[in-house]
């Protein structure tokens, strides 16, 4: 008589494409949270202390962006960079969409983390003479940094949750590896419900790391 | 305090001559002239929003100013004449000209990222570029002629009000500045710790700093000034030696406002 595979020897079987999927998901997240924290970073400092000239295109982009769902910022960036004659694959093009979201999330935090500075700390750093970019670099942006930490904690796993989207352009993620092996062995609850656990471990781990860090830099 | 100041009277230490300042179409300052020689102590009194503040500001180029000039050991702050037009400094100019100054604030503004150590030694550090061990040895200095050598390694947030404003005191001073400005030091404290920030100041006078003063403290600005001077509504109304200015104010509005004084 015929006996179906165990679930636990599927996953055997399966374990390297979803190592591989794991591996993509991470990458691609990482990635993202990483390029678009910097571009955060510069975009809300110029928006903070920049001109009316230079605030506007970064004004636009944050506006636009946030207006925009990641899936079809992520379909955008996809489809338009050949149409815009920049040939690049769907992971580059998935990952460009993420970080372009990260970014725009960023941004707006680390604005008003700066704003919510009291006066007195600029005027404070510049009294003693140090020059504005000084006063930034020792005095405004460690603290603003301490106060962007758990909102940035949140973005990032945002970042990992919306990373699944890029299933839809064809990149082989963990969720795209995952429908994968359940179009070949049909155990459809049992791999949804292990990738949604891998996708938890990724999270965690984020957060544990920035509540790690959140305690090394906590202030008396 | 005034024996310093008798060396060098030819040139005064800072001198401001018809200073104007606006807030769009608000004048707060309206032609200030105002000198002082080195080792002087000089306290601005007057009541809220005639300008006392906004004209100590103006000397480290916290305020912007739209007219008159303002010499500090001979040096134009802020702006200078280009060719018949007024040209605000580079950026790096006023941080040079800032750093001769030492400022301390009504709300302390210490860094509460840093000890109380780290305050002291940032602007030596990355100003002064000392040497690591040389701005330590700075601060630890200054932290204890004021009183907190102890608490070197305390974050402001584990310090009292008297003992932050202290440790900013110190801050500004460390950086060994030629005038030192003390914008209503003791406003934001509680009663029982004004003293030991009064004390701090009192011995600094006596050192012969040369000091600028915003204060409310009027038995404190009595004992340890050289000149007092009453501002009213942006414009300095009269000013002199503090037992002549209180015991027979000329103008009627100093006298009113003395009626109105706590000592």
């Amino acid at each position: 008589m015929y006996e179906s595979p165990s679930w636990l020897h599927e996953l055997w079987v399966a374990r390297d494409t979803l190592w591989a999927g794991f591996l993509t998901s991470v990458q691609c997240s990482l990635l993202a949270i990483l390029l678009g924290t910097l571009i955060g970073l510069f975009a809300g400092l110029v928006l903070t202390y920049g001109r009316t000239w230079m605030r506007a295109p970064f004004r636009f982009y944050v506006d636009l962006i946030r207006g925009t769902p990641v899936f079809v910022l992520v379909l955008a960036c996809f489809y338009m960079a050949p149409a815009l004659g920049w040939q690049i694959s769907a992971f580059q093009a998935g990952v460009l969409g993420l970080t372009l979201f990260c970014g725009s999330h960023v941004a707006e935090i680390v604005r008003g983390a700066l704003q919510a500075l009291p006066r007195g700390q600029m005027e404070a750093s510049q009294a003693i003479g140090l020059t504005f970019f000084q006063a930034l670099g020792y005095v405004l942006l460690p603290q603003a940094l301490r106060q962007i930490l758990p909102t940035w904690v949140n973005s990032s796993t945002e970042i990992v949750k919306a990373s699944t989207l890029l299933s839809v352009i064809g990149v082989a993620e963990l969720l795209l590896s995952t429908q994968q092996i359940i179009a070949r062995t049909f155990m459809t609850l049992e791999f949804y419900l292990f990738a949604g656990f891998l996708f938890f471990i990724i999270n965690y781990a984020i957060e544990l790391l920035g509540r790690h860090i959140e305690k090394r830099v906590a202030l008396p | 305090m005034s024996d310093v100041s008798n060396l060098s009277n030819a040139q005064p230490l800072l001198d401001i001559r018809g200073l104007r300042k606006q807030y769009g179409p608000l004048e707060v300052l309206k032609g200030v002239d105002l000198s002082m020689q080195r080792g002087n102590v000089v306290t601005l009194i007057g009541s809220s929003g005639s300008g006392k503040t906004t004209l100590l500001r103006c000397v480290n180029m916290l305020e912007e100013f739209q007219g008159g000039q303002i010499v500090l050991d001979g040096e134009s702050i802020g702006y200078e004449e280009v060719g018949g037009k007024r040209v605000r400094h580079p950026e790096k100019v006023i941080a040079r000209h800032r750093a001769m100054t030492g400022m301390a604030f009504q709300q302390f503004n210490l860094f509460p990222h840093l000890t109380a150590l780290q305050n002291v030694t940032l602007g030596l550090l990355k100003v002064k570029k000392l040497h690591k061990d040389e701005a330590v040895a700075l601060a630890e200095k200054w932290l204890e002629r004021v009183g907190l050598l102890e608490r070197r390694d305390h974050f402001p947030g584990q310090l009292s009000g008297g003992q932050q404003q202290r440790v900013a005191i110190a801050r500004a001073i460390a950086m060994n500045p030629s005038l030192m400005l003390f914008d209503e030091v003791t406003s934001a404290l509680d009663p029982e710790l004004v003293g030991e920030v009064l004390n701090v100041i009192k011995g600094l006078a006596e050192d012969g700093m040369t000091m600028l003063l915003v204060t409310h403290e009027m038995r404190f600005a009595f004992e340890v000034s050289d000149k007092i001077v009453f501002m009213n509504q942006g414009r300095i109304e009269e000013q002199g030696p503090p037992k002549e200015l209180f015991e027979r104010p000329q103008s009627p509005r100093l006298a009113e406002f003395l009626k109105n004084t706590r000592f």
